[in-house]
C-alpha cells in the first residue's frame, strides 16, 4: 500500500524546452500531417510563432522529467502493475517549440478499491509560460495488484 | 480547415487507424518520453504477467487529439479527458468516433461538449471520454 503521506507532495518546479525536433517526431509517430507541426514556415504563415505543439505532447515530457517511475519504486509500485486509468487536458493556451514552460505536479490524491487490491494515484501537473497557465494534466494510475 | 457540423447530436466521422505495431511503440515511447517497459519490452511485460508488450493509453489519446484537431483548430480544444478501459495490443486498431452531445456556455464562449469514444477495430473500447471544443 502506497504510504498516504505522499499525497500532498509536490515535484518540480521542471523547467522544459520544447524541441522543433520533438515535436516534429511526436506529431509524425501519432499521425499527424498538416505543416503546421512540421513547417516553420507553414506554422508562421498560419500566424504561429513557430511548430505547433499537438495536444498530448506535455504528458509524456512530464513523466520523462519528473521522473514519474522513480518516485513509484520509491514508493514500492510495481511498475508492471501500473495502469493508466484517466486522463484530463485542461487547455489554457496553445503552445509552440521554441517555448520554455515550466511544469508543477501535485500528488493530489491516494485511494484504494476492492480491498487494497487497486490503488488510485491521481496527480495535478500544471504548466505555465512566463508564469502564465498554459496546460492543466490530471491523471489517474491504476496499480493492479493482480 | 473546412466547416464539420457540430450542432448537437452530430455523429463526427469515424477515423480507422492503422494497426498499433511493436516498432510504433518503440518511436512512440522515446519521442514522447514515457518509457515504461511494459508498453516496449517483451521480457518485462512477461515478468510481469502478461502475454506481450501493449500499447501506452496516451497513443489512443493521442489518434483521438489528432482526430479532434481535424474538427476545429486545435487551439480551439478546451478540455480533452478519457477514461482507458481496456488494453490496446501489438496488432489493435484503434477506431475513433464522436458524437456531439451539447452546446454549452462557458464564461461567455460558446463550447460543444463531443463525447468520444477509442474503440479497437472488431474488439472492446479502449477509450471513453469526452473533448470540448470553442465553437466560435
Amino acid at each position: 500500500m502506497i504510504d498516504k503521506k505522499y499525497i500532498g507532495m509536490k515535484s518540480g518546479p521542471h523547467v522544459l524546452d520544447l524541441e522543433r525536433g520533438r515535436v516534429r517526431s511526436y506529431s509524425k509517430i501519432l499521425g499527424f500531417t498538416d505543416p503546421v507541426y512540421f513547417d516553420v514556415p507553414a506554422a508562421k504563415a498560419a500566424g504561429y510563432p513557430d511548430l505547433l505543439v499537438p495536444p498530448t505532447f506535455l504528458f509524456g515530457l512530464e513523466i520523462e522529467t519528473d521522473d514519474i517511475y522513480s518516485f513509484f519504486r520509491t514508493a514500492g509500485v510495481d511498475l508492471g502493475e501500473v495502469l493508466h486509468g484517466e486522463e484530463e487536458f485542461i487547455y489554457h493556451r496553445p503552445l509552440f517549440a521554441g517555448d520554455t514552460v515550466t511544469l508543477e505536479t501535485t500528488i493530489t490524491d491516494l485511494y484504494e478499491k476492492k480491498n487494497g487490491q487497486l490503488e488510485f494515484i491521481v496527480r495535478h501537473t500544471v504548466a505555465t509560460r512566463n508564469h502564465e497557465k498554459v496546460v492543466e494534466m490530471k491523471s489517474i494510475t491504476v496499480v493492479n495488484h493482480r | 480547415m473546412s466547416t464539420v457540423d457540430l450542432s448537437p447530436g452530430t455523429k463526427l466521422p469515424t477515423v480507422e487507424i492503422a494497426p498499433v505495431t511493436r516498432t510504433m511503440l518503440a518511436l512512440f515511447a522515446g519521442f514522447s518520453g514515457d518509457h515504461n517497459p511494459i508498453h516496449i519490452d517483451i521480457d518485462f511485460a512477461k515478468k510481469a504477467g502478461m502475454d506481450d508488450v501493449f500499447a501506452h493509453g496516451m497513443v489512443s489519446m493521442g489518434y483521438l487529439a489528432r482526430v479532434a484537431a481535424t474538427w476545429v483548430p486545435q487551439e480551439r480544444i478546451r478540455n480533452l479527458r478519457g477514461r482507458f478501459t481496456s488494453r490496446t495490443p501489438v496488432g489493435g486498431a484503434p477506431v475513433v468516433t464522436g458524437v456531439v452531445r451539447e452546446h454549452t456556455v462557458v464564461n461567455g464562449e460558446r463550447r460543444a461538449e463531443i463525447d468520444v469514444v477509442v474503440t479497437l477495430a472488431g474488439g472492446p473500447q479502449t477509450i471513453v471520454g469526452t473533448v470540448t471544443v470553442a465553437l466560435d
